[in-house]
């Protein structure tokens, strides 16, 4: 395996850049164009590729830079969504209460889930995260009160007062993509941060990092917990767009599709997470209406982005504008 | 003198394997003290278990007046315990400079600091480059520490540990393998830091350890079988029956297999 | 507590747990000897039930629809091996995890398209339609005690093949200290083929032996892989003695749990609190387990010693 430096030459810094902004630009140019056709069904795809997109970014974090391969990150995103669904049912709909409540509960969830699952390494840890997972999901299921299986319809979604409706669709999907892009930056800065400089080297050598008197732990659970946190604020984006929350949610499917997204658009890249989830939700339209049995397509697909792609698809760019 | 880092009754074994048996080891500040023993005596496991990575099955050590035996690795290096690895333990894809910065920034307070970049952060970076210069990598900065040769890599982790301004320092044949010329550079530099920290000093190159050490502990089978200074040491009956008795070079000089077996073998009459 | 009950549930749970052991068992070696994480298992165990469910139905024989499970989940796993697994052993555990779940995404949806999305019929065999009598009066369905049967013959089995045959002791080594076997010039390629092979096999037969009691439908080794999982973290990677108890423990935790919480918490809440917190409890209570072991001891209760490095 050769090393290539994990520092950023100026250039390859700039390339980057570039490619972040391409993707932002042709994803705002994309909510631009859905909403001068009028088109609602396109406008409400691209947000929930956005809000995807989001909880992508955030897996990105653990799996991507720290090194944690997430097998159960949907819990964190049901959990968000989960949150507004049953404070909505109580009649508590105000946003300013309702969003910090599920932010909180889906970091919280994280701290505990990582807490345990960070006692182990590997191949453990992408088992305990997956059981985990799905033992939210369980919770779900058995929450009978509020749906039970069948899940539960979100009458009123957050409210904001006045200045901010989210029942309209457009200002749904700005917001979306505002709090991504303010994500994707927040993230950027702590990849090259000293926090994101002790994961990246803890994920290349822990041992060293130990010996020189790093708590290695204690960062990745930091780093776990903010992406918890992170794919709860997508469940509850998730859930004012569709008005809706269900175990379904939390399937360890979708966690699995998520980790697919990021790898699709390029590890541990961040703007690749954002690619990836656009890529993947379109491609999930355009199969679906080839065929309901999308899966026979998805999944080899699958399997060949994983044998064949070295990078993603932010590599492929890369390695098309910088051939060796 | 007071010991700046001191084990009692130290015990590993590896199922049958006695790899530390009621070990003794005393470090005082501002020596050289070294460890030798043939391949497999368990000089490595010493090195483990003062660090933290091996849990000892009974003993206990001491780091400057307090009982480290329950704190993990990290805990201990943040208490002034410096090591290297026998395999250089480096961070490949990082430059040169990070590698040591990464180091600085371990001891220089918080990590958990999210939005700044590190990279270009001076107050990790210059004494980053400082050490550098001390151990002569200076130039090679901003390499990718995975182009480094086997030699600079070594000095590479010698200059992370330096950084830290540790109180003991625990090498692990720091000579292996390192070409003479970087070698005698090596040897100077650890002189020079006799005067700053206690250092354990495991290594096989005999010229080198009665140049440098203080004092010399034997270790075989887990067990030393004798400790004092260099001359003492080499005069042990016990070591010179065991050890220097058949051939006063080769025996100690097992830098390849085949004198490490020849090595081995000379213990088991 | 109804004790004629508890004894039935006590059976209801060492039946799911032997179940679940013939499906960890090979993936616990499989992660011990190559360090492969394989979410495509779960997909043999559903092979195998639709396999025998097949055979049922076209043969009406339900012997050779038994052994047909194990057989077809065997090609079936070794189809896997030769059309994705070997391209993903030397990658990093994120690649298995991706391709093995393309692998069974596809899968599932392929028996969806084949077999529809319905449950397919899978009666019980003639034979076995009846009910044991149990010290006590109460009765016992005669196909469950015929997978604890089954179930711990081959458990005895496994276990004899591991520690008294050759490949068997060559497997262990490899899960302690598989450099060390490369050296001792074994093939450690093909002895993974060969647990990866019988691996497949059993989970097949468990999915045989699971058709009457269980749904046939696609998916269903989904819940079985995650269950494995919990098995294979509680009892110690790598270790089949950690996977043997894990799996008794966890099929007893989880028949019992669901059939007693409920009424456990009776006594100590009010009727209605317990009706609604008792079932969200104990559907999340191998979880529980599992969580309090890894608190207790983080490597399972029965890991296996690995050589470092
Ligand atoms: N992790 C381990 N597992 C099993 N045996 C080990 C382990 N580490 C060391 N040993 C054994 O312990 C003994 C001492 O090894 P070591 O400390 O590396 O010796 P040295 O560094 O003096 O050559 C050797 O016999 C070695 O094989
Ligand atoms: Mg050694």
């Amino acid at each position: 395996m050769t090393a290539r430096p994990r520092q950023r030459s100026r250039p390859a810094a700039r390339a980057e850049a570039i490619l972040a902004s391409a993707v932002f630009t042709a994803i705002a140019a994309l909510l631009v164009i859905a909403d001068f056709l009028d088109q609602p069904f396109y406008l409400k795809l691209l947000t929930r590729a956005l809000v995807l997109a989001l909880a992508a970014l955030a897996l990105d974090l653990a799996v991507g830079i720290a090194g944690l391969v997430s097998l159960g990150h949907a819990a964190f995103l049901g959990v968000g969504a989960y949150v507004i669904g049953i404070s909505a049912e109580h009649g508590m709909t105000n946003g300013w209460v309702q969003w910090p409540l599920a932010v909180a509960a889906a970091a919280s969830a994280a701290l505990v889930v990582g807490g345990l699952s960070l006692r182990t390494r590997g191949v453990q840890f992408i088992m305990i995260t997956l059981a985990f997972g799905q033992m939210f999901f369980y919770l779900a299921n058995s929450l009978s009160r509020y749906g039970g299986d069948d899940g539960l319809t979100i009458w009123t979604r957050s409210q904001f007062g006045t200045w901010l409706s989210l029942s309209d669709r457009r200002t749904l999907a700005w917001l979306s993509l505002s709090i991504l892009l303010a994500a994707y930056l927040f993230l950027r800065k702590l990849r090259w941060s000293r926090f994101g400089r002790v994961l990246r080297a803890a994920k290349e050598n822990e041992r060293r990092m130990a010996a020189l008197g790093f708590a290695v732990g204690r960062f990745r659970l930091v780093a776990f917990v903010i992406s918890g946190a992170l794919t709860g604020l997508a469940g509850v984006l998730l859930a004012n767009l569709t008005e809706f929350v269900a175990p379904a949610y939390l399937s360890w499917h979708r966690s699995g599709e998520l980790l697919a997204m990021v790898v699709l658009g390029g590890l541990g890249t961040l703007h690749g997470a954002v690619l990836g989830a656009f890529v993947f939700v379109l491609l999930e339209e355009v199969l679906a209406r080839l065929t309901t049995h999308w899966a026979l397509l998805f999944g080899p697909f699958l399997v060949l982005v994983v044998l064949a792609g070295r990078g993603g698809l932010v590599g492929l760019v890369q390695r098309i504008d910088a051939p060796r | 003198m007071t010991a700046v880092l001191l084990a009692r009754g130290l015990a590993k074994s590896f199922g049958a394997v006695v790899a530390a048996a009621d070990l003794d080891l005393e470090l005082r500040a501002n020596e050289i003290h070294a460890v030798i023993g043939p391949n497999g005596a368990g000089k490595t496991t010493l090195l483990g278990l003062l660090a933290g990575e091996l849990r000892p099955d009974a003993g206990r050590i001491v780091l400057a007046g307090r009982d480290i035996t329950p704190l993990p690795v990290h805990a201990r290096a943040a208490l002034g315990l410096g090591r290297t690895f026998q395999v250089s333990s480096v961070l490949p894809s990082f430059t040169v400079l990070e590698n040591v910065a990464i180091a600085v920034q371990a001891r220089a307070g918080s990590s958990f600091r999210f939005l700044r970049a590190a990279e270009t952060d001076e107050s990790l970076n210059g004494p980053a480059r400082s050490s550098l210069d001390k151990v002569g990598l200076g130039a090679l900065a901003d390499r990718p520490a995975s182009t480094l040769a086997h030699g600079e890599r070594r000095l590479l982790e010698l200059a992370m540990a330096l950084v830290q301004r540790p109180r003991v320092l625990l090498l692990d044949e720091p000579l292996a393998g390192v070409a003479p010329a970087e070698a005698e550079q090596l040897l100077a530099l650890l002189e020079s830091l006799r005067s700053e920290m206690g250092i354990l000093l495991v290594e096989h190159d005999m010229d080198a350890v009665f140049r440098l050490a203080d004092r010399v502990t034997v270790l075989v089978h887990g067990r030393v079988i004798a400790s004092g200074a260099p001359a003492e040491v080499r005069r042990d009956p016990a070591v010179r029956s065991a050890y220097l008795g058949e051939d006063d070079e080769g025996a100690f000089d097992d830098r390849t297999d085949q004198l490490r077996v020849t090595g081995r073998a000379s213990f088991r009459r | 507590m109804d004790p004629l009950l508890l004894l039935v549930q006590l059976l209801n749970g060492v039946q799911l747990g032997l179940l679940l052991f013939l499906v960890a068992a090979g993936l616990t070696l499989v992660f011990g000897i190559l360090d492969v994480i394989n979410l495509a298992h779960g997909v043999l165990y559903m092979v195998g039930a639709y396999a025998a469910a097949v055979v049922l139905v076209r043969s009406g024989h339900f012997a050779l629809a038994v052994l047909a499970g194990p057989l077809v989940a065997l090609g079936a796993g070794l189809a896997l091996d030769r059309l994705v697994l070997r391209f993903v052993y030397d990658r990093d555990h994120l690649d298995q995890v991706l391709a093995t779940f393309g692998v069974l995404i596809f899968v599932n949806e392929l028996v969806r398209v084949l077999f529809g999305p319905a449950a397919l019929p899978f009666p019980l065999p003639a034979g076995f339609e009846w009910s044991v009598r149990l010290p006590g009066g109460a009765t016992y369905p005669a196909w469950r005690l015929a997978i604890i049967a089954a179930g711990a013959i081959l458990a005895f089995l496994l276990f004899w093949v591991l520690t008294r045959t050759r490949a068997g002791m060559l497997v262990r080594a490899a899960a302690t200290d598989p450099a060390m076997l490369e050296m001792l010039g074994v093939d450690v390629r093909r002895l993974f083929l060969l647990v990866l092979g019988a691996g497949a096999a059993l989970a097949g037969f468990a999915g045989a032996m699971a058709g009457p009691i269980v749904a046939v439908q696609p998916g269903m080794g989904d819940q079985i892989l995650i269950l494995a999982f919990v098995v294979i973290v509680t009892g110690g990677t790598g270790s089949v003695q950690g996977a043997l108890l894990g799996s008794l423990l966890v099929g007893l935790a989880d028949t019992l749990g669901r059939s007693f919480l409920t009424d456990m918490l009776r006594l100590a809440l009010p009727p209605a609190a317990a009706n609604e917190v008792g079932p969200a409890l104990a559907s999340m209570l191998i979880y529980l387990v599992m969580a309090g072991v890894l608190l207790a001891r983080p490597r399972g209760l029965m890991p296996v010693r690995r050589a470092a490095r």
